[in-house]
């Protein structure tokens, strides 16, 4: 076959899931979309002995208001994300963000907390989830607990959870009035991972800016929180000159790699941009919606 | 003459020439119901697959199979060694080189084939494929030919006599002192250095093969993914030793073929020697990253053109060297006497009195080919490279790219006109051609829109023009052959007893709509209905033998070949109307499908007299309506067109996006005219995917990156510009209708003109930029925006 021999469980509970990863340890990989994941086993990149297939748990699939978050369940795909309109009134960024993510075939079976949980620095979500502030909620035999997105990504394809632990959910802060977001992503044909991808979220009151959330993507070991230039928006009114002093901090938080998409100077360059890009396209959201 | 497309001599339920019916092989291909190579299942078929090196440049020093032999449903595994036994652990290339079939010594390059398994199951086969242990003492891998030809570089082919350095081939042709004489004389010269980078057609049908040989009666049927059975066959009868009577090449529905078709794998060697060693039918199909990493690719030229200009704007010569990087083994299929196949067309479509061409090859540890992807008689090269050099010569003249191209094409009247490398064009009208794409187009009104200065949101308008001539249709058989094949091309035809027909040919489709198209040319000869016409290609025990599809000679062979076995079956028809109107014959006048006594209402259908030619000949006529003819051209034909695109480049981040595609192409009389718009705007798309996202490349241990469409892009419907297509008609005075081929117009063609745009857009905004290399990625731009080499 083309990928290496491996074992395969199809649970019907959250229960039965968690035991089945906390009896196979580092053997077990969770199943969910598969995009990324088969794909690799495709190329024996991954060989994983047993695959726990999640998609027959009931209750995986809803995008649902909780305790004042917008909680997208592990069944989630990228598809609901760009049909949903409870996306679309909590978080203008994450409605931006949806229709950038690999092509129509892959939206329609990958999941947001797949794609959160693989940390895949190309990965477009953890930017995303790295500006809003999200939380990872993860399931074990011993119950659940709730991870800030910012111990949630530790390294280059590696997550905090621990041996048996899933992710049953990824939950967001609702927006309140005068938000806005934007996604841009420069990649080379759609499907393409993003040579440079930048989120960028803004929450406006009264003329000064109250909350501001970067995140890069594909320019460092992992998805980047450019923390720097967040901080340089808060409390400030939006100007151009801002919003280029911001840029540029991003494009210093980024580490890029010189490879085929091009060198490291160029992908730095491209961060300035897309980040004072985002941020105006953020306040002409906001003075639109006025 | 340059004339609009004439009206149909046919109605339409005919289908003769200009008639855009609908083709007929759609019909199953939409519905999924092709036969292709690996929908064919035989009783007791073994299933292969192959061991590949996972490094481009290593010594063998043992192969252990004794893991793979012992898994369950394995029936053999093979090694060089055992074919070497056979005397087919290497084979010859299409130009004349040798290449290993299984490595028994060195591999050369990454993925090239060093074991195959065989085994009862195709999955099987492939698991046990990694229990193959190769030991490799590793060498230095050379990944470019300027590597290759240093001193003290690794000898690659160092098991052939004689070869003491990586050259594959040196060749040159024109004129060098004239050249350098009016070089001396020049006002102004202009160069340009520029990589045409590797690609691969990526056809959406992979390479395979199913080899079945009787083991009673040596009979062999090979089923091959194969752009030209005939000549496969008969080179498996020199190669294999197998008589040829007895080997049945079959190529059923191809999914696209490109040239990556066209060369003989060491695949389709091995799963023929392991069905004789086994008794068995053994299919192999190759999986998408072997098909990337190892079959044959496209371009890898290192080109440097100059151009010797009089201060008026006149170009008095041309100059060109080349350096090709050939792969492991050189694998061309060029004909025997074109080392660097066509060229000679590198003066493209303008008047230029002199130029000279040297050329070199080098062995590189990458994997061979050279031979695919909609032209690579290296036209596409040439083409590119003159292309380039006339907007670079218009930027340093201060002319503008349309008037500098106007000033210097060769004039209609100049036809048919002889090139400064010896090339005769057939027909042309050049200025007609670009006159209707700079009308199609808007080219002044996007000019004056350039003039007024970058968009709102800051982009750069770029206009860029591309105006080539292409050469295709070989070839008349003095010239050109492919590994002594004579370029010659055939058609059967028979008309059955009820008039319907049955059209059989030399070449194959691979979805060019072959079983449409030659129809419509029979429809056009005898005047019976395009969809009563059946067209069989592919299988050489019912087909006369030709040299197959590629380098857009199917029309100017092929269906030149149809024309005159239909026009013999009219001379023919024309004794049994007689016959059957009791008339004499210079006294019928004939309209498709009927003869009439002039002047009278008496007639006979093209039906009435098929059917007489098997019940009611005329006495001393042999029964029967066939014909059989072999074409052999007497020239080439010279397609051309103009191409604009208008481009708008942002840059912050050195994107580009099309904002303008104009194609007016000139293919002679259009036979199906929607065909050839499909041929023309896949070719536009590969074009753009040459210039905007396209390449193979490697790193500096020979990694192919490249091997899956992750890496190796090819653009979908969202990235592809929209194209709108002209047409001037200018038909070929030597083919029978006045057809020119047309498959690789628009691949050959485009690729200059979508740079062009770019370094246009830069220039005209104060970048002083002679070159961007394909493909032009964001950061190349941007590098150039900046000033900055942006590398890799």
């Amino acid at each position: 076959m083309y990928p290496a021999p491996f074992e395969y469980s199809a649970p019907t509970t959250l229960e039965e899931a968690t035991a089945l990863l906390a009896e196979l340890g580092d053997e077990g990989r969770v199943l969910a979309g598969g995009q990324s994941l088969l794909p690799m086993m495709k190329l024996r990149l991954a060989t994983p002995g047993h695959l726990v297939d999640i998609n027959r748990i009931p209750g995986l699939d809803r995008i649902e208001h909780v305790d004042g978050h917008l909680q997208i369940g592990a069944l989630v795909r990228h598809a609901d994300v760009v049909d949903s309109q409870e996306i679309a009134d909590a978080s203008p960024l994450m409605a931006s963000t949806a229709p950038w993510v690999a092509d129509p075939l892959v939206r329609n079976r990958g999941t947001v907390c797949g794609s959160v949980a693989h940390c895949d620095p190309e990965g477009d979500w953890n930017s995303v989830m790295l500006a809003l502030g999200a939380e990872v909620v993860a399931a074990s035999r011993h119950g659940e607990r709730v991870i800030p997105i910012e111990d949630f990504v530790v390294d280059y394809f590696t997550n905090s959870l621990q041996a048996g632990e899933m992710v049953t959910a990824v939950r967001i802060p609702r927006g309140d009035a005068g938000t806005a977001g934007k996604y841009l992503k420069l990649e080379r044909k759609v499907g393409d991972y993003a040579t440079v991808g930048v989120a960028t979220h803004l929450r406006i009151d009264g003329g000064t800016i109250v909350e501001a959330g970067i995140g890069l993507t594909s320019v460092g070991p992992r998805n980047i929180k450019a923390r720097e230039a967040e901080a340089m928006l808060v409390g400030e009114a939006p100007s151009s000159e801002l919003f280029a002093e911001a840029a540029r901090a991003a494009a210093l938080a980024s580490d890029p790699a010189s490879d085929v998409r091009g060198p490291a100077d160029y992908k730095r360059a491209v961060v300035e941009a897309y980040v004072r890009r985002g941020l105006e396209a953020c306040v002409r959201q906001i003075s639109e919606e006025g | 003459m340059t004339v609009t497309a004439p009206r149909p001599a046919t109605p339409p339920e005919i289908g003769g020439l200009g008639h855009s019916v609908r083709r007929k092989e759609d019909d199953r291909f939409i519905q999924g119901a092709g036969r292709y190579l690996d929908d064919i299942v035989l009783p007791g078929m073994l299933h292969m697959a192959i061991v590949r090196s996972p490094v481009a440049h290593a010594r063998i020093r043992s192969i252990d199979t004794s893991a793979a032999e012992a898994i369950d449903g394995v029936v053999a595994v093979i090694t060089g060694d055992a074919l070497a036994a056979h005397g087919l652990a290497w084979m010859p290339t299409l130009s004349g080189d040798t290449q290993a079939v299984l490595a028994t010594d060195k591999v050369r390059y990454q993925g090239q084939e060093v074991a195959a398994v065989i085994a009862t199951d195709p999955y099987v086969a492939r698991d046990a494929a990694t229990l193959v242990f190769v030991d490799y003492e590793e060498l230095p891998a050379i990944t470019n030919p300027q590597q290759s030809l240093a001193e003290g570089a690794v000898l690659i082919r160092d098991e052939k006599e004689g070869q003491t350095d990586n050259v594959a081939y040196e060749w040159e042709t024109g004129d060098r002192e004239g050249t350098d004489r009016a070089f001396a004389s020049a006002d102004l010269v202009v160069s340009l250095e520029t990589h045409y980078p590797r690609s691969h057609p990526a056809p959406l049908e992979t390479c395979g093969a199913l080899a079945d040989i009787d083991p009673a009666t040596g009979q062999a049927t090979i089923y091959l993914t194969s752009q030209a059975p005939h000549a496969h066959r008969t080179l498996f009868a020199l190669v294999a030793g197998l008589p040829e009577e007895k080997i049945r090449i079959i190529a059923p529905d191809i999914g696209g073929g490109f040239g990556n078709k066209v060369p003989i794998y060491p695949g389709y060697v091995v799963a023929t020697a392991a069905s004789l060693l086994l008794g068995k039918p053994v299919k192999w199909v190759e999986s998408r990253s072997e098909n990337l990493i190892s079959t044959g690719f496209a371009r890898d030229y290192h080109m440097r053109g100059e151009l010797a200009l009089s201060s008026d704007g006149k170009i008095l010569a041309m100059r060109a060297s080349i350096l090709s990087d050939q792969g492991a083994f050189y694998a061309d299929a060029q004909p025997s006497k074109f080392r660097a196949g066509l060229f000679h067309i590198c003066t493209g479509s303008y008047d230029i009195p002199y130029a000279h061409v040297t050329a070199k090859g080098a062995y590189t540890n990458k994997a061979p080919g050279g031979v695919a992807y909609r032209c690579s008689f290296r036209v596409t090269e040439a083409s590119y490279l003159i292309e380039r050099l006339v907007d670079n010569a218009a930027w340093k003249l201060g002319m503008d790219p349309a008037e500098f191209r106007r000033q210097n094409f060769i004039r209609k009247d100049q036809f048919p006109y002889r090139s400064a490398t010896g090339f005769v064009y057939d027909s042309g009208d050049y200025h007609a051609a670009m006159d209707e794409a700079l009308r199609l187009s808007d080219y002044y009104g996007w000019r004056s829109r350039q003039a007024e200065g970058p968009t709102e949101d800051g982009k750069l308008i770029g206009i860029g023009l591309a105006s080539f001539t292409e050469v295709v249709g070989a070839g008349h058989s003095k010239e050109y052959d492919i590994a002594g094949l004579k370029m010659f091309d055939s058609a059967e035809l028979r008309i059955h007893p009820t008039g319907k027909a049955i059209l059989k040919l030399g070449v194959k489709s691979q979805g060019q709509g072959h079983e449409t198209t030659f129809a419509q040319i029979v429809a056009e000869e005898l005047g019976i209905p395009f969809d009563q016409i059946k067209v069989v290609e592919g299988d050489t025990d019912n087909t006369p033998y030709g040299l197959g599809t590629y380098a857009s000679r199917s029309t100017p062979v092929g269906g030149a070949a149809t024309a005159m076995a239909s026009r013999k079956i009219r001379d023919k028809a024309r004794k049994i109307a007689a016959h059957l109107l009791e008339a004499a014959e210079e006294d019928l006048e004939w309209e498709p499908g009927r003869f009439t006594v002039r002047g009278t209402d008496q007639s006979v259908t093209i039906q009435d007299i098929a059917f007489a030619a098997y019940t009611n000949p005329p006495d001393g006529e042999e029964a029967g309506l066939e014909a059989v003819h072999y074409y052999d051209p007497p020239n080439m034909t010279y397609p051309f067109g103009t191409y604009v695109v208008v481009v708008e480049v942002d840059p912050a981040d050195g994107t580009w996006k099309v904002l303008n595609m104009t194609a007016v192409d000139d293919c002679g009389v259009r036979i199906n005219p929607m065909i050839v718009a499909g041929q023309i705007t896949g070719g536009l798309t590969e074009g753009f995917a040459k210039a905007n996202m396209q390449w193979i490349t490697f790193d500096e241990q020979g990694n192919c990156i490249g091997s899956n469409f992750l890496d190796y892009l090819v653009p979908t419907a969202y990235e592809t510009p929209k194209f709108t297509l002209g047409a001037t008609v200018t038909p070929s005075p030597h083919h029978p209708l006045g057809a020119k081929g047309v498959g690789e117009s628009a691949t050959v063609g485009s690729p200059a003109a979508y740079v062009n745009a770019v370094l246009d857009a830069l220039r005209r905004r104060g970048h002083e930029v002679d070159n961007i290399d394909m493909p032009v990625l964001p950061h190349r731009v941007w590098g150039a925006v900046n000033g900055v080499e942006a590398k890799p």
